[in-house]
């Protein structure tokens, strides 16, 4: 299987897209793009589960082209179980987010060509095992997000557009200077060679830090976090789904992928560190998850608490963590996206966002609400949805680390969860149930492409909650094999 | 001989003959501005065309003209970013009384260029570039009625007079303690003598004015603001361009005995020349100030790959220039065509830009990308390739605070880019119609900005050529 496919084809869809005219023209060509993706994902995990029964090679259908040779610099992409589940999220969420923005008037050409163009860079991003293409992807996906926002979005929106797009492009910086650095000490890109070789402690500890905020900030990283809420809010009910469901995943791979992969004695030297933070931004999150009235900010500091338990699980470096954390990517991915294809949905409708206004939902628009009571008990970790299985992998994992301060992180970790429930609850009690708000007397229930749109997602949610099997079986032989190197680092220096 | 004389200075001759040929044109009967420009248009393309044909290695004169396919190229860089102007200049000129002899004065300069990047003595270099500077002085005053003009012509004469006596005077110093003046025989008589050092400083002083490198760069605004937008952008892309190109190879072949001394100090210009020119660009509300300082930041950036002195630098630097030549002449174009239609030129007017001229619109958030660095633009590619360059020397703090720099310059691309697509503005700009010239010169751009960085063929190219020599 070609994977430069899984590029071409967003591409392709972003540029025929520019041809068309009249939204009707425009939504159909993105649907079928979006979906042709879809397919072609299919493919590609089928034809990944025949090839991996049969080999053990840690990347499948690997191609290299030399690209920039005096640099040394290739195009190089590749696939492990890791990857695959990523680009599984992908595939889902812009499927879905194509769906959710079925009827959007105003520059629907641009809207829907900067959304393909999005998922053309994080597509390329999950492939690349060079990091000279990766990092050019990363950055693909930024300017689209910044115009996304601007443009279509609601509230301060110049103001939050311009805050994600700095600190997104700060860490890009700091991602670039991780990888000069790796760069001139090991004087290739290869992910694949960089691996097979010893960078020296002192490269490793200077120029983990770069990498690891860099990349952290994509993934809501405290104290790094604070574009998260104001651009989750202010942004187009489909830029949110791919800003939290696919971009803030590109900074959690990245983390795993380039920081601990390529550079595990530092990452075991720090782990402390980056527990600290994940903890504090579980914590945090969750507590500044209580006093939100808008619904938007609500999901958007909850990514940020939920985001900490990627990196956790990152940072407790033990097999079930690691495990967790991925698992915590795709859950996460899939779940919030759902969630805020669900306030989408209510905001259209009733054109507000506070809790406050809002009220017994429940009793005009039953799907919707439903919809959003299933993202909430996904979120709370609701045993049966994939969140439960996510975090619980997590708390598993991390309480196998014997460190006696890591499992006292690990128990505050764990405690967020009852903040979490209460807060979802509460957002959901007071907008689905109680009295109705006379003035919503008259909505309407979710359409066929919005009801399709939840469906999807909410279908990957559940299987992910009732056969968590058939995503660990996946990912489990990549990330043992992460493990691997960094435990044997780490016997090394006991 | 003369069939040698003619391929190496083939482009050299032909910039000549275009020159006479204007001034017969202009002798002869009264022509419409059309037949001058379209006359003049295709033979720049042929020009171009040209330099991509028959190139061979040679010296002539005594060692004075040396030519070589990396020059050619280089020579082929300007040649493109002349026909570019040239074409973008079209609804400027089509009014205006004197066309010959804007194009008389912007070909010598370029002539000068010609010859200061081929040379291979001091004194031939001095005399291209004090060929290149005046003529260029002269078409800065070129829209006679502007005050603002004459202003900015005056400053440029001043600080150009100003940095050759500096050049000039650092050449005395350099010859009295070598005794010559030929580039290939200079760096087996420098050291780290005093007098020389002291020469050296005065000549590094001569080239940071050319290419406004803080501290020297408090003509570039001024200059930038007063001249009409043509030759605005001939300044900021084709003088900067030229000179460039000489200072690496001055500074890695005649100075490479002082390697360690122009480190140091190339370090310490390019964090100044990227904060000063980042942190004022912020400020700017007129277009062509926003992008004088943007360029003088965009230096800084290239110095950055300077600093490395490796071939790796030298391809990057070329490479560069060559993006830098499509983005901010696509920048500088809708300038011109706004600034023409309309006479505006602050950043605000472009407010809601896109409800009206879609298609400018994103030739200008393109540009800006490019000039930004962000992917897939071709700007990109260059300014990972300059800081790639630049961190050979294991200078990690010096990359470290260039890559932040970025993301200030970041802010202000973006706030044009904001302007543009986001800001609302109840009167717009009206819909401008954009000559068909335009249109090519906007075509040529785009499509250098989005295929050159992706495309990695034209990097290896240059990285061959340096190689080669």
């Amino acid at each position: 299987m070609n994977l430069t496919l899984l590029i071409v084809v967003p591409f392709l869809t972003a540029i025929a897209i520019l041809f068309c005219k009249g939204l009707k023209q425009v939504r159909s060509v993105s649907f079928a793009g979006a979906v042709a993706q879809l397919v072609l994902v299919g493919f590609l995990l089928t034809a990944y589960w025949q090839q991996h029964a049969s080999g053990s090679t840690q990347f499948l259908f690997e191609s290299i082209v030399t690209w920039f040779k005096p640099l040394n610099i290739n195009y190089h992409v590749g696939v492990d179980g890791i990857s695959v589940a990523m680009i599984i999220l992908t595939a889902l969420v812009v499927l879905a987010g194509t769906l959710v923005s079925w009827t959007t008037e105003q520059l629907s050409k641009e809207f829907f060509f900067l959304l393909m163009l999005l998922s053309t860079g994080a597509y390329g991003f999950f492939i690349s095992l060079d990091l000279f293409t990766m990092f050019f992807f990363l950055e693909v996906a930024v300017v689209p997000k910044f115009l996304l926002i601007g443009i279509w979005g609601s509230g301060k929106k110049e103001y939050s557009a311009m805050k994600l797009a700095l600190m997104l492009m700060a860490g890009s910086a700091l991602v670039f200077v991780g990888l000069a650095g790796i760069y001139f000490h090991t004087h290739t890109f290869d992910v694949v060679q960089i691996a097979g070789m010893q960078i020296p402690l002192s490269v490793q500890k200077m120029f983990f830090p770069f990498a690891f905020i860099g990349f952290g900030i994509f993934t809501a990283l405290f104290p790094f976090h604070t574009w998260v809420p104001d651009g989750h809010s202010s942004a187009p009910t489909a830029a949110s789904m791919f800003l939290a469901g696919i971009s803030m995943k590109l900074g959690g791979y990245g983390c795993l992928r380039v920081a601990t992969y390529l550079m595990p004695d530092a990452a075991h030297a720090y782990s402390w560190i980056i527990i600290l933070l994940a903890t504090i931004a579980i914590i945090y999150g969750a507590f500044a998850t209580m006093m939100q009235t808008d619904l938007k900010y609500i999901n958007a500091y909850s990514s940020v608490s939920h985001c900490g338990f990627v990196l956790l699980g990152i940072g407790m470096l033990t097999r079930t963590s690691i495990n967790g954390a991925v698992l915590q990517m795709v859950s996460h991915g899939l779940m919030t996206a759902l969630f805020f294809a669900a306030i989408g949905m209510i905001y259209s409708r009733t054109h507000t966002r506070q809790v406050a206004q809002l009220g017994g939902l429940l009793k005009v628009t039953p799907f919707i609400s439903t919809v959003f009571i299933i993202a909430g008990f996904c979120s709370l970790g609701l045993p049966g949805f994939s969140g439960f299985v996510a975090e619980m992998t997590v708390f598993m994992g991390s309480w196998q680390n014997p460190d006696g301060w890591y499992r006292f992180a690990t128990i505050l970790a764990c405690a967020s969860i009852v903040v979490t429930a209460v807060y979802i609850l509460r957002a959901t009690g007071r907008s689905i149930m109680g009295p109705l708000n006379a003035s919503h007397a008259k909505l309407t229930d979710a359409t066929w492409n919005e009801k399709l749109a939840a469906g999807i997602l909410i279908a990957g949610i559940v299987i992910m909650g009732l056969a968590p099997f058939l995503l660990t079986k996946l990912i489990t032989p990549s990330t043992d094999i992460i493990m691997n190197k960094v435990l044997t680092i780490m016997t090394i220096q006991k | 001989m003369w069939t040698d004389f003619l391929i190496l200075m083939k482009q050299e001759m032909a910039v000549v003959a275009m020159v006479f040929i204007l001034l017969f044109m202009k002798l002869g009967k009264d022509r419409s501005n059309e037949s001058y420009m379209n006359v003049i248009n295709v033979l720049l393309l042929l020009n171009l065309i040209l330099g991509f044909v028959c190139n061979r290695e040679g010296i002539l004169f005594n060692e004075m003209f040396r030519t070589n396919k990396l020059i050619v190229l280089e020579k082929n860089i300007l040649n493109l970013a002349m026909l570019i102007i040239s074409l973008q200049s079209w609804s400027w000129l089509k009014t205006h009384k004197h066309v010959p002899e804007f194009y008389i004065l912007l070909l010598s300069s370029l002539l000068g260029m010609f010859f200061m990047i081929s040379s291979g003595n001091l004194l031939m270099f001095y005399l291209g570039l004090e060929m290149s500077t005046i003529p260029v002085a002269a078409a800065v005053n070129f829209d006679l009625a502007k005050r603002r003009s004459s202003e900015g012509a005056m400053k440029l004469i001043f600080s150009s007079a100003f940095s050759s006596a500096c050049l000039l005077f650092g050449i005395s110093m350099l010859y009295g303690t070598t005794g010559t003046l030929v580039f290939t025989e200079l760096p087996q008589h420098i050291s780290n003598n005093p007098l020389q050092l002291f020469a050296f400083i005065l000549i590094i002083a001569g080239f940071a004015f050319k290419i406004s490198v803080a501290p020297f760069h408090l003509w570039t605004a001024d200059v930038y603001e007063g001249a009409p937008v043509s030759v605005t952008s001939f300044l900021s892309v084709i003088s900067k361009g030229a000179v460039l190109f000489v200072f690496v190879s001055v500074l890695y072949t005649v100075f490479s005995p002082l390697a360690k001394v122009w480190y140091n100090m190339i370090f310490i210009l390019s964090l100044l020349t990227i904060a000063i020119g980042n942190l004022f660009a912020i400020r700017q509300e007129n277009f062509k100030r926003f992008l004088a300082f943007s360029s003088i930041a965009q230096v800084g950036f290239i110095l950055v790959g300077v600093s490395g002195g490796t071939d790796i630098s030298t391809t990057s630097v070329i490479y560069f220039v060559l993006i830098y030549v499509f983005s901010n002449l696509a920048a500088f174009g809708v300038v011109s065509v706004v600034t023409s239609a309309t006479g505006k030129e602050n950043i605000s007017d472009y407010k809601g830009l896109y409800k009206t001229n879609p298609a400018l619109s994103w030739v200008l958030a393109i540009a800006m990308f490019s000039l930004a660095g962000v992917p897939p633009t071709a700007g990109f590619f260059g300014k990972f390739f300059l800081l790639i360059a630049g961190a050979g020397k294991g200078n990690y703090i010096l990359i470290s605070i260039a890559a932040l720099n970025i993301i200030i310059s970041l802010y202000y691309y973006l706030r044009v880019v904001k302007a543009i697509f986001m800001d609302a503005n109840s009167t717009p700009l009206p819909s401008v119609r954009i000559p068909l010239m335009s249109k090519l010169a906007f075509a040529v751009c785009i499509a250098g900005v989005i295929s050159i960085g992706v495309a990695s063929p034209v990097y290896d190219y240059i990285y061959s050529l340096i190689v080669l020599n």
